[in-house]
């Protein structure tokens, strides 16, 4: 799996139309291993459209997606999820029904291949109750193991969707939005959580707080309508007239 | 711990039943009940409306039927040939209708149990509007003579008590913690790596198979196999009991059935004998208005919140 190559993801053409209106427009993204890479642009520049195209939950229209050299733009979404590309949604992702140690193991269960043992008893995952809790631990949810997560606050189910997705051990996280609409301290809480997550990973988010993408992230790309704008460090994104223009046309 | 008790109690009246209340009745009841334990597993813990769950209830009982009438089988066989076929078919079905969401995966199991239905009506060995009479009970273990109500009786309530530990098993196991995770949010469960519509299609096979058990035992006690079985309105009774009793509950299909069961017999024999169905009908009407949850559900609900 160590694919030594720069670029962790690379699309080429990368293209979405719904009945004639384009939502990603010839989209060439490059995502380098091990960094912190923002999506940005104004709403409905098309951000959430190109994650569902990368995992799948939308069929491209054009183009194509390579992930570690290997071209996945006709794979399936659970197995893209296989291959290490783990994606969070723009709304909160947890099993409400479910505590918050079982949502985790969710997604640790995978590895012991009995989930479709429907004569084992619940009882032979306990084994893995202690990677949950390690790992419920690492985003400060330790005193709601067993909590219904349907009762946590909405900062808690963000932290235990990062936390599933801990489980997975990605090799890519795809971030929509982790600190949407989230008071001062949360997004501190999120924000430092994401630096900790992101060692020896490769992190893509789309992040509407600038002031977290200004922390975060090694590289920016601008999207607006559907495609390209500009791509830099902060430093230059933030310095392109264009991008302010794209900004201020919709958010003044 | 509380469960425990709770089970213990059930087991003890459950033996103790048949020296009070008519043996008949209640393995119709039993039946009824594991048909709706059945089907719960796809509407309570899979979130999927089946509305053509009659195909394997009257499937199963007619190949069983068939099997111990026709084929002369030892009863146990005929009642596992009945239930390996609803298994069977049942994955045809889900094979077609899994992908499906919402009201269109009810639309096709619905039309899919049509089908079947008509099946049944033009082929000839069901006996057509008369159905398959006469079926033998014969023995259980080859020595014990199912004849006898009482011995008959306490064969049903193993066969149940087999199925109902399935389902519970099922329920609470990984592949169980699977099916809650794909209900509560079935994207997230694909983005986590778990092809959904592989632990659907499983839920709606073991669904149909428990159904067809339900069906073949029926066919035994009732030495009868007929249209009604595999009527859609079967169909329905099975979504109002389950409803009734408490969707995604252990115990509730169990007690709806047992309720609706009841009022159809006492109704029957009274003077509202022709107002069954609309006594149904605003039972279920009622049940959706007033509890959601179910009689099940609802007292777990009084519970949690008087703690
Ligand atoms: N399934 C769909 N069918 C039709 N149009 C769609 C669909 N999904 C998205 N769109 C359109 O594509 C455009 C891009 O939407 P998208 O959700 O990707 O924007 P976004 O950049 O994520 O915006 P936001 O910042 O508001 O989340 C929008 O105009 C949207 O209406
Ligand atoms: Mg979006």
């Amino acid at each position: 799996m160590t694919n030594t190559g720069q670029y962790i993801l690379e699309t080429d053409g990368l293209t979405k139309e719904f009945k004639g209106f384009t939502a990603v427009d010839n989209v060439d993204l490059r995502v380098q291993r091990h960094q912190i890479h923002a999506l940005i642009g104004p709403n409905g520049a098309g951000k959430t459209t190109v994650f569902n195209l990368l995992t799948k939950f939308l069929i491209p229209t054009r183009g194509s997606i390579k992930y570690n050299g290997e071209d996945i733009t006709h794979i399936k979404s659970a197995e893209i999820a296989r291959k290490g590309v783990i994606r969070s949604f723009q709304i909160s992702a947890v099993f409400p029904h479910m505590t918050a140690r079982e949502n985790v193991r969710v997604a640790l269960q995978r590895k012991l291949g009995t989930s479709f043992h429907f004569w084992r008893s619940v009882k032979s995952l306990s084994g893995l109750n202690d990677r949950a809790d390690e790992l419920l631990t690492m985003v400060g949810l330790e005193r709601f193991s067993d909590s219904q997560v349907a009762d946590m606050s909405y900062g808690r189910k963000r932290a235990l969707e990062i936390a599933t997705t801990l489980a997975m051990e990605p090799e890519l996280m795809l971030l929509d939005e982790p600190t949407q609409g989230m008071g001062r301290e949360d997004v501190e809480l999120v924000t430092e959580l994401i630096r900790k997550v992101s060692a020896n990973r490769t992190i893509l988010m789309v992040e509407h707080n600038l002031s977290v993408v200004s922390r975060l992230c090694d590289t920016i790309t601008v999207l607006q309508r559907g495609a390209v704008l500009t791509e830099g460090n902060y430093q230059e994104v933030s310095a392109d007239p264009r991008v302010k223009e794209a900004y201020m046309g919709k958010a003044a | 711990m509380n469960t425990k008790i709770g089970y213990l109690i059930a087991i003890a009246l459950l033996l103790v039943a048949p020296f009070a209340i008519y043996p008949v009745f209640l393995m119709k009841l039993l039946c009824f009940a594991l048909f709706a334990s059945a089907f719960n597993l796809i509407l309570g813990y899979g979130g999927l409306l089946s509305f053509g769950h009659a195909a394997f209830f009257g499937g199963a009982a007619y190949v069983t039927g068939h099997a111990l009438k026709v084929w002369g089988l030892p009863t146990e066989l005929g009642i596992l040939v009945g239930t390996a076929i609803a298994g069977v078919l049942g994955l045809a079905i889900g094979l077609l209708a899994i992908r499906r969401q919402g009201i269109y995966f009810a639309m096709i199991t619905l039309a899919m149990a049509q089908m079947v239905y008509f099946f049944f009506i033009s082929a000839d060995f069901t006996g057509g509007e008369n159905g398959l009479q006469g079926v033998p009970r014969g023995t259980a273990l080859g020595f014990i003579d199912l004849q006898d109500n009482l011995n008959m009786y306490y064969f049903v309530l193993a066969i149940f008590a087999l199925g109902y530990f399935i389902i519970s098993r099922a329920v609470n196991s990984p592949f169980g913690q699977i099916l809650s995770a794909i209900r509560d949010n079935e994207d997230r469960a694909t983005s986590l790596g778990y092809d959904v519509d592989r632990y659907k299609l499983l839920a709606f096979v073991l669904s149909a198979t428990l159904a067809g058990l339900a069906g073949s035992t029926k066919t035994v006690v009732f030495q009868l196999a007929s249209l009604t079985d595999a009527h859609w309105h079967m169909s329905g009774e099975v979504v109002l009991m389950t409803l009734l009793g408490g969707l995604g509950t252990i115990v509730g299909p169990a007690v709806g059935a047992g309720i609706i069961v009841t009022l159809q017999n006492y109704l029957a024999s009274g003077p509202l004998g022709a107002w069954v169905p609309v006594v149904l009908g605003i039972i279920f009407v009622i049940c959706v208005l007033a509890f959601r949850r179910g009689v099940v559900g609802e007292l777990r609900e009084m519970l949690r919140k008087s703690f």
